[in-house]
C-alpha cells in the first residue's frame, strides 16, 4: 500500500521560502523533512512526518520546474506556466543568486571551466558547502558570466537586468566577473584573510575606475576588461622613483605635512621610498597580464605587510595616502596629474579596505 | 454568408529548438477553419518570430461558427523532410458570437503539444463579423449565453426560468478506430481533442436551439460532461436550466443598496439577479413569453405514487438493474422518438421540471422535500451501431440519426434515470427538482449512469403562469399556506424578534415540508417549525444545493464526508452488472447511515450540497458522499448517538460500550462548541405552541432518527429515548463506530465546506487561492476486507484533507469552499481521489454568524448570555453547580428528558463546560458584530488590502475559483465560457519526474492555457472553474503515462470593490457588497 502519485497546483504557485532555501542548500528531501521536523513546523501546524514529507515533496517538484525559468530570470516574468506574484519571483530570484561567501572565496579568479567544476567536491568539502548548492553557484557564475561577456554598456547596470538581480547582488556578481575575467589570484596564503567582500569593493573601485567604461560608458567592451591605454600610461609613473629629486622632494612635502600629526612618523619616514617605489613599481607593471593577475598580492607584499609589521593604523594609512597622493601634484616636474589621480583614488580606497586583520 | 472570421497572427515567443545544428527555429503557422487553411510566412532562424500576418479571412455560417473551434499550428519548415508540427492551440470562438460577451480575442496563448505540453506562445487576433439572420428554420443559436455558475449570474437578472434543457452527441472514438494500430498515440490523441472540440460546439449549439426555442436567451448550471465508453464509443452530454437573462446596467454611482438587515423587504417585488448596489429593485412580475405549464406536477398523481416509491427512504436508494426502472422508462416511451427532434413542443420539454441551480434569488424556493437520486447499471454494448465501426473521417454523426428507433441508446437511458428522479419528487409531493445533476462511472463495458437533485417547490410567479398555476394553488395547501406566511414576513420585515408567535423569521419557509404530513412517504419525525411554528418542518434535511441565503442558521457549518468501499467479484458482462447493481443499494444505504451518524455526531441537523459519487472498478465499488452539515435554526436540533449493546451480560464488555459513548458524548460537545452551535433558546415551554404527537414512526434498526421534539436543543444528554440508537451486535458495527470517530477535526484557523460559502462566515478578505490536488492509492494486499478497504479509503481522504490544511496554513484564516472531491478507480488496486477547491481568508475579528440577521442575532445572543451568565458563575464553585440547575426550569425539563440518568452528573458538568466556552465565544461575537455595524474598520482593511495587490506584471493576473463570486470584487461583465479539453501522454517517464512529476506539470499547463484563454479574451478572472474529468493512466514498465483532463468555468471581468468606491465614495457598499457575495 503506497501512495502512488500526489501532487498539488495552485493557481497561484505557493512556495514555501524555509523549503526552498533547503533545497538551494542541497538538502535531499528526506533531510529537508528532518530539518523541517526539528523546526517544529509541525506542533505549529498539527501535522504530520507524512504531509510534511507530502509537502515537501511538492515544493522541490515545483522548484525543480522553476529551476529552467530561473536561469533566465526575465523570462520567469513572461511565462505563463507559473503563477507567481511579483515580489514572490523577485524573492526566487534574489535566493537563486545568491551564494555562500566561503564558497565563492574559493573560485574568485578562477577561470569558471570545466576543470574548475570538477574541483568542487574538494571545494564543498572544504567550505562545508553541499555539493549541490557548489555546482548551482558556480552555473550561476558561469552563466552570468557568459550573458554579460558579450554585452555592451555598464557591468552592472547589464547583470541587473538580465538577471532582475537586486543592486547589492548584482554588484557582488560584477565583481565576481570580472574577477574571472581578469583572473586576479587571491588564493595565495597571504591574501587569505581577505574576505569576498573586501574583493569586491576592490573590483567595484576597478570597474569604475580603471575600465574603458570607466571612461566612455557608450565604449565596446568596456567594463570587463581594463583600459589598456590607461595601464600604458602608468609607466609614465615611474618618473616618481627613478627621478632621484622628484622622489626625495615628494618624501619630504609628505613628511611635513604628517609631523605631528600620526605617530608612527618615524617609520614612515624611514619606509618612505621603499613604500613609494612599491607602488609605483605596481602601476608600471599593470600593463602586462601576468602582473595583473599578481595586483592584489603586490599590494599586500609591497605596501600592506611592510605598514602592518611597523604597526599603522588605518587613520595613519589614511593620512599616508592622502598627502602621498596630494603632494604629488605639488612637485614641480611631474606632469602625469590626471593618470596619478585615476591610479591613487583606486590604489588608496583598495588598501584601506584591505587594511584589515 | 451570415459569418466573416477574421484571424491575424502577430508573433511568437519562446518557442523550442526544432533545428539542433542552428539552435533555432524556422517557424510558419497554419490557420485553420472549417475547410479552409490559411499559411503564413516562414519567419526563419527565430525563437521570437515575428510573424505580422495579415488578416486571414473566413466566411462560414453561424452554425459552423459554433461547432468549430479556430485551430492554430505552429509548425518548423524544413526544406527536406516533413514539416515538424510545434505544437497547436484551438481557439473557441463562441465568446464572440454574443454581442454581451467578448469583441476580440486578442493575447498570448500557449502553444500546446501532446507530448511536450507547453511549447512557447503565439501572439494572435481574432475577430467576428456577424450578420444578422432571421431565418427562422436556423440552425444555430448564436446569442444563446452559456454559464457554468449554478445561479443567476452576477450582472444579469432573471427574466424568467424556463426550465431544464440537455443533449447528448455521440462518435466514436479515434482512440479506438483500426487506424489507431497504425498511427501514432499522438495522431490519436491529436484527433480525439480536435475531435472533442467539435463535439463540444455542436452540443452547444444544440442546447442553444433548445433554449431558443422555449423563448430563452441563456443557459445557466451548463454541465457537460464526457463518456469515454471505450470501444463503444464517445459521449459528450450537457445539462442546463434555460433561462431569459436581462443584463443589469452596472453604475456603481447609482448604489441604492438594500440595508443589510431586512432583505426580505424585496420579496413582494422579487428580481433574480444579484444583490449588488446600483440595482434598482423594482421590476414588476414577468410577464411569459410563452405558455408553459407544469400539468405534470398534479398532486393527485403524486400521492397516488407515494406508495409505490415507499421503499425508498429519502428516495436515496436507487432503483436499479437492467431494466427495473422500466415503470417510469414506459411511461416516457412514446416521448423518446420526438425528444431528439429539432422542433420539440413545448409540451415535451415540461417533461422535466428540473434546475441545475443551485441557488436562488429569494422567493424562488418555497418548500424542499429532500434530496431523489437515482442509479442504474447498463451494460456498455459494442455493436450498437456498425454503421460507425469504419469511417475513418472525423464527420459528426448525431447517434441518433442511426439509432432513433433502437431502445438501448443512450438518450433512453437517461430518460429512464430522470422520469425515475420526477417520480422520486412527485412522492415527496414536489413538483420540481433543484440543483439537478448528472453523472457516469464507466469500468470496462460496466456503466452506472447517476442523476440526483433536491425536490422542492419552486413559486411559479418566477416561472410562466400557466392555466394549471391556479390548480396548483387549490390543491397544494402547504403551498398557499406558505406563500402566505412569507408575505407576512415580508410585511413585517426582519426587525421582528423572536419569541412572538405570529411573526415568522425570513429563512424557514423553505424547510417546510411540501409532502402531506398524513402520508409521509418515509419514516420521519415532524414538528413545528422552530422559527415561525406555522408549519411542519422534518428532523433532518439533506439537500444538493447551496443553503438559501437567506436561511438562519446556527453557528458555522463543515464539511462532512461518507466514504464507502466494497469488494466485489471480478465479473463479465451482464453477470457483473448484475453484481453491481445488487450491490448499490447497501452501499447507498451504508453511505446514508455514515452521513448521518456523522452529521449527528456534529451535533447538525441538515446537509447542503450532497454529492454521492460512486465509482465502479473491476474488483470493488467507490463511494463517496460530500456534504456541507449546517445547524438549521428553524430544525429540532438533533439527538444524540446512542450506542447499544446486544449481548449485555459480559461486565468488559459493558465497560467498553461506555467508554466508546462517553467518546461519542465527548465528540458532539466538542464539535458544538468548535462549530458554535448554542441554537438561540426557543423558549418553547413558555410559549406552549402545541406539538402534535405524529407517533406512529417505526423505528427502522439504525437507520432514521427521532430527534427531540418536546427536549429543547439544550439536551446534551442523549437519553436513550430520544438518542440515534447504534446497537453493536458484530464486529462490523464496531469497525463503523471507530470510523465515525476517526474523523480528524479541522486545525485552528480552518473551516470546509463544499459549498459556494461557508455557512456562518461572511467577511472575506480578497485572498483566494484555487488548486487541485491529486493522489492515487495503490492497493498493494489484493485481499483486503471491506473494513480494511473502508479504513484505507477514509484515511486516504483524511490525509489528504490534513495536506490541504498544512499547504494553505500561510491564509489562516480561512475557509476551503467548495471541496469538490472526485474518486476514480483507474486500474485495479488503485484509487484515485481528485481535490479543487478554493481557499479564502476571512478577517477574524469580525467573524459573524450571519450578517444578515445580524441585529437580530445579537439580541438572541444577548439574551442567551444573560441565560447562562448565571449559570457561568456557578460553574465556578462546582458545590452549588448541581443544586442550581435544578431549580431553575430549564434544569427540571432536562431531568424529566432522561429518566436513565446513569450518567446524569457527568453531563451536566459537561453541559457547564460547554456553556463556558459558549459565553466566552458569545461575548466576543456581540461586541464583533458592532464593530462591523460601524463601517469603518472594514474600509481601512480593504484599502489596506488593496494596498498589497501588485501591479505591473508583464503577464496579467488572472483569479481562478470554483465559486460563482469573487470575494471583494464586483464581476462587471461575462465573456464566455471557458470549456477546454487536453490529453498528454510521455513516453518518458521516469524523465519527467515519474507519475507525479508528469501529472504536476500538465495540471499546471492547463492552469496556465486557461489563464491565457481568459486573458485573450480580455478577462481577468474565471468563476465557477471546475476540472469534470481526470482521466489517468499509466504503464511505468513502458515508462509511459496518460491523461485527459477536462476543465469548464465562466470567464469574467471583475473590478475590486476599493475600486469601485474610489468611484462612489460610499464605504458601506463595500459592507454590503461583501454580503451580496454569500450567494443568489
Amino acid at each position: 500500500m503506497s501512495v502512488e502519485l500526489d501532487v498539488f497546483v495552485g493557481n497561484t504557485t505557493i512556495m514555501d521560502k524555509e523549503v526552498y532555501q533547503l533545497w538551494l542548500n542541497g538538502y535531499t528531501v528526506n533531510d529537508a523533512v528532518k530539518v523541517r521536523i526539528e523546526g517544529g513546523v509541525m506542533e505549529e501546524c498539527e501535522a504530520s512526518a507524512d504531509v510534511l514529507l507530502s509537502d515537501t515533496m511538492d515544493q522541490y517538484r515545483t522548484f525543480q520546474m522553476c529551476e529552467r525559468l530561473l536561469h533566465h530570470p526575465a523570462k520567469l516574468a513572461n511565462q505563463l506556466l507559473f503563477q507567481i506574484p511579483p515580489d514572490r519571483q523577485a524573492m526566487l530570484i534574489e535566493r537563486y543568486y545568491a551564494f555562500d561567501d566561503l564558497f565563492v572565496r574559493e573560485v574568485l579568479g578562477k577561470k569558471l571551466s570545466k576543470g574548475t567544476k570538477k574541483d568542487l567536491d574538494d571545494v564543498s568539502a572544504k567550505t562545508g558547502v553541499s555539493l549541490k548548492s557548489c555546482r548551482r553557484q558556480f552555473d550561476n557564475f558561469k552563466r552570468v558570466f557568459k550573458v554579460v561577456e558579450e554585452l555592451k554598456g555598464p557591468l552592472v547596470e547589464n547583470i541587473r537586468q538580465h538577471f532582475l538581480l537586486p543592486d547589492q547582488l548584482a554588484r557582488d556578481y560584477a565583481a565576481i566577473v570580472f574577477f574571472a575575467n581578469n583572473r586576479f589570484e587571491t588564493g595565495k596564503k597571504k591574501l587569505l584573510y581577505l574576505t569576498f567582500q573586501d574583493f569586491a569593493f576592490c573590483a567595484g573601485q576597478l570597474i569604475n575606475h580603471w575600465t574603458l567604461g570607466a571612461v566612455d560608458s557608450m565604449m565596446e567592451d568596456m567594463d570587463v576588461d581594463l583600459d589598456k591605454e590607461f595601464l600604458q600610461d602608468l609607466k609614465d609613473l615611474k618618473i616618481l622613483i627613478t627621478d632621484k629629486d622628484l622622489l626625495d622632494q615628494h618624501k619630504s612635502l609628505v613628511c611635513t605635512a604628517l609631523r605631528g600629526k600620526t605617530s608612527v612618523f618615524n617609520e614612515m619616514e624611514a619606509n618612505f621610498k621603499n613604500l613609494s617605489r612599491g607602488l609605483v613599481n605596481i602601476a608600471a607593471k599593470l600593463i602586462n597580464a601576468k602582473d595583473v593577475r599578481d595586483f592584489f598580492i603586490d599590494l599586500v607584499e609591497k605596501f600592506i605587510e611592510p605598514c602592518r609589521s611597523d604597526k599603522w593604523t588605518s587613520i595613519d594609512m589614511n593620512l599616508f595616502l592622502t598627502h602621498y597622493t596630494n603632494s604629488a601634484h605639488i612637485l614641480d616636474t611631474f606632469k602625469h596629474h590626471a593618470v596619478w589621480t585615476r591610479y591613487m583614488g583606486v590604489i588608496k580606497s583598495c588598501i584601506l579596505r584591505m587594511y584589515h586583520d | 454568408m451570415p459569418g466573416k472570421l477574421k484571424a491575424k497572427i502577430v508573433a511568437g515567443r519562446h518557442l523550442p529548438v526544432m533545428d539542433r545544428a542552428s539552435d533555432l527555429t524556422d517557424a510558419f503557422v497554419e490557420v485553420k477553419f472549417g475547410n479552409t487553411t490559411y499559411k503564413t510566412d516562414v519567419y526563419p532562424k527565430s525563437l521570437n518570430p515575428q510573424w505580422n500576418s495579415e488578416w486571414f479571412k473566413f466566411e462560414v455560417d453561424d452554425e459552423d461558427l459554433q461547432d468549430e473551434p479556430l485551430q492554430i499550428t505552429v509548425l518548423d519548415h524544413d526544406t527536406y523532410s516533413a514539416n515538424d508540427a510545434i505544437g497547436k492551440v484551438y481557439i473557441d470562438i463562441d465568446p464572440l458570437l454574443c454581442s454581451e460577451a467578448a469583441t476580440v480575442i486578442s493575447g498570448w496563448l500557449p502553444i500546446y503539444d501532446t507530448i511536450h505540453g507547453i511549447r512557447g506562445e503565439i501572439n494572435v487576433l481574432v475577430k467576428v463579423d456577424l450578420f444578422n439572420d432571421l431565418n427562422r428554420f436556423r440552425q444555430s443559436s448564436c446569442g444563446v449565453k452559456f454559464f457554468c455558475t449554478t445561479s443567476i449570474p452576477r450582472c444579469y437578472r432573471a427574466i424568467m426560468v424556463h426550465g431544464f434543457v440537455e443533449e447528448l452527441v455521440v462518435n466514436e472514438d479515434p482512440e479506438y478506430q483500426w487506424i489507431d494500430r497504425i498511427r501514432t498515440p499522438r495522431a490519436s490523441n491529436e484527433a480525439r481533442q480536435r475531435l472533442i472540440f467539435l463535439m463540444s460546439g455542436e452540443l452547444q449549439r444544440k442546447i442553444g436551439l433548445k433554449v431558443l426555442e422555449m423563448g430563452g436567451n441563456a443557459v445557466v448550471g451548463y454541465l457537460q460532461c464526457f463518456d469515454l465508453e471505450g470501444e463503444s464509443g464517445l459521449v459528450v452530454r450537457a445539462i442546463g436550466t434555460a433561462c431569459t437573462l436581462e443584463k443589469i446596467s452596472t453604475l456603481p454611482s447609482t448604489a441604492t443598496h438594500q440595508s443589510n438587515s431586512s432583505p426580505s423587504k424585496d420579496m413582494k417585488e422579487p428580481v433574480f439577479g444579484e444583490e449588488v448596489p446600483g440595482i434598482p429593485l423594482s421590476s414588476g412580475p414577468p410577464t411569459p413569453l410563452r405558455a408553459q405549464t407544469f400539468s405534470s406536477f398534479s398532486p393527485s398523481k403524486s400521492y397516488s405514487r407515494q406508495s409505490s416509491s415507499s421503499d425508498t427512504e429519502l428516495s436515496l436508494t436507487p432503483k436499479t438493474g437492467m431494466g427495473s426502472g422500466g415503470s417510469a422508462g414506459k411511461e416516457a416511451g412514446p416521448l423518446k422518438a420526438l425528444l431528439r427532434q429539432q422542433t420539440q413542443s413545448a409540451l415535451e420539454q415540461r417533461e422535466y421540471p428540473f434546475f441545475t441551480l443551485t441557488s436562488f434569488p429569494s422567493g424562488f424556493l418555497l418548500h424542499v422535500g429532500g434530496v431523489v437520486s437515482a442509479r442504474s447499471v447498463k451494460l456498455l454494448d459494442r455493436i450498437h451501431n456498425p454503421a460507425l465501426g469504419n469511417t475513418r473521417s472525423y464527420k459528426l454523426l448525431d447517434w441518433n440519426s442511426f439509432t432513433a428507433d433502437e431502445p438501448e441508446t443512450r438518450d433512453a437511458w437517461w430518460e429512464e434515470i430522470r422520469q425515475e428522479i420526477k417520480s422520486h419528487a412527485k412522492a415527496l409531493g414536489c413538483h420540481a427538482v433543484v440543483g439537478y445533476s448528472e453523472s457516469t462511472s464507466i469500468c470496462e463495458e460496466v456503466c452506472i449512469l447517476s442523476a440526483s437533485g433536491t425536490a422542492a417547490i419552486l413559486s411559479s410567479r418566477f416561472m410562466q403562469d400557466g392555466p394549471l398555476d391556479t390548480e396548483h394553488r387549490l390543491s397544494r395547501q402547504p403551498l398557499v399556506f406558505s406563500t402566505g406566511s412569507e408575505r407576512v414576513e415580508g410585511d413585517m420585515g426582519s426587525s421582528a424578534s423572536l419569541g412572538f408567535e405570529e411573526v415568522v423569521p425570513p429563512g424557514c419557509g423553505f424547510c417546510h415540508i411540501p409532502y402531506d404530513e398524513l402520508n409521509i412517504p418515509f419514516p420521519a419525525q415532524l414538528t413545528y417549525c422552530y422559527s415561525c411554528r406555522r408549519s411542519k418542518v422534518p428532523d433532518v434535511l439533506f439537500t444538493t444545493i447551496d443553503l438559501p441565503a437567506d436561511a438562519n442558521i446556527t453557528g458555522k457549518g463543515c464539511l462532512i464526508q461518507a466514504r464507502l468501499c466494497r469488494t466485489k467479484k471480478k465479473a463479465q458482462g451482464e453477470g457483473n452488472a448484475t453484481a453491481i447493481s445488487n450491490l448499490l443499494p447497501f452501499l447507498e444505504y451504508e453511505l446514508h447511515t455514515q452521513l448521518m451518524n456523522k452529521l449527528k455526531l456534529r451535533g447538525m441537523n441538515a446537509l447542503f450540497g450532497l454529492r454521492i459519487q460512486i465509482s465502479v472498478g473491476e474488483t470493488m465499488l467507490l463511494g463517496l458522499a460530500s456534504a456541507t452539515g449546517v445547524y438549521l435554526t428553524a430544525l429540532p436540533g438533533p439527538g444524540g448517538i446512542q450506542i447499544a449493546g446486544k449481548t449485555p451480560s459480559d461486565i468488559t464488555y459493558e465497560q467498553h460500550i461506555s467508554n466508546m459513548q462517553k467518546k461519542i458524548n465527548d465528540t458532539i460537545a466538542k464539535n458544538k462548541d468548535l462549530y458554535e452551535i448554542n441554537p438561540p433558546e426557543v423558549v418553547e415551554e413558555i410559549i406552549g405552541s402545541p406539538i402534535p404527537e405524529p407517533r406512529q414512526r417505526s423505528r427502522l434498526f439504525r437507520s432514521q432518527s427521532e430527534s427531540s421534539d418536546e427536549v429543547s436543543e439544550l439536551d446534551l444528554s442523549h437519553g436513550k429515548k430520544d438518542a440515534f440508537v447504534l446497537e453493536i451486535d458484530d464486529t462490523d458495527a464496531v469497525e463503523d463506530i471507530h470510523a465515525l470517530l476517526t474523523d480528524s477535526p479541522t486545525p485552528q484557523g480552518f473551516y470546509s465546506c463544499n459549498t459556494e460559502i461557508m455557512p456562518g462566515i461572511q467577511n472575506w478578505t480578497s485572498a483566494i487561492q484555487m488548486f487541485t490536488s491529486v493522489r492515487v492509492f495503490r492497493l498493494n494486499n489484493a485481499n483486503l476486507t471491506n473494513q480494511g478497504l473502508n479504513k484505507i479509503f477514509s484515511d486516504l481522504c483524511e490525509n489528504l484533507l490534513k495536506s490541504l490544511y498544512f499547504k494553505l496554513r500561510s491564509m489562516v484564516p480561512c475557509c476551503l469552499c467548495h471541496l469538490n472531491f472526485t474518486v476514480a478507480i483507474p486500474e485495479d488496486e488503485l484509487i484515485q481521489v481528485a481535490v479543487t477547491a478554493v481557499a479564502m481568508s476571512f478577517d477574524k475579528e469580525q467573524i459573524l454568524e450571519n450578517g444578515k440577521q445580524s441585529g437580530e442575532k445579537t439580541l438572541t445572543k444577548a439574551i442567551t448570555e444573560n441565560d447562562e451568565q448565571l449559570q457561568f458563575n456557578l460553574e465556578l464553585n462546582p458545590e452549588s453547580s448541581h443544586a442550581n440547575p435544578l431549580s431553575s426550569p430549564k434544569g427540571l425539563s432536562e431531568v424529566g428528558s432522561h429518566p436513565s440518568a446513569r450518567d446524569r452528573c457527568s453531563s451536566w458538568i459537561e453541559q457547564l463546560r460547554l456553556k463556558a466556552h459558549t459565553i466566552r465565544r458569545g461575548s466576543v461575537k456581540t461586541t464583533s458584530s458592532m464593530e462591523k455595524a460601524s463601517p469603518l474598520p472594514e474600509g481601512r482593511s480593504r484599502s489596506l488590502r488593496s494596498n498589497r495587490s501588485y501591479s505591473g506584471t508583464s503577464v496579467a493576473v488572472v483569479k481562478m475559483t470554483p465559486l460563482s463570486f469573487i470575494p471583494g470584487a464586483k464581476i462587471i461583465k461575462y465573456l464566455g465560457i471557458i470549456n477546454m479539453f487536453f490529453i498528454r501522454e510521455t513516453t518518458s517517464l521516469r524523465e519527467e519526474g515519474g507519475v507525479s512529476g508528469f501529472l504536476h506539470s500538465f495540471i499546471a499547463e492547463v492552469f496556465a492555457m486557461v489563464r491565457a484563454h481568459v486573458a485573450a479574451l480580455g478577462g481577468n478572472a474565471v468563476v465557477s472553474y471546475s476540472m469534470k474529468e481526470c482521466v489517468f493512466m499509466e504503464n511505468p514498465n513502458k515508462n509511459q503515462a496518460q491523461c485527459l483532463i477536462n476543465v469548464s468555468g465562466d470567464a469574467v471581468i471583475f473590478v475590486r470593490e476599493s475600486e469601485l468606491e474610489a468611484a462612489s465614495v460610499q464605504p458601506q457598499s463595500t459592507t454590503h457588497t461583501s454580503n451580496g457575495g454569500e450567494g443568489t
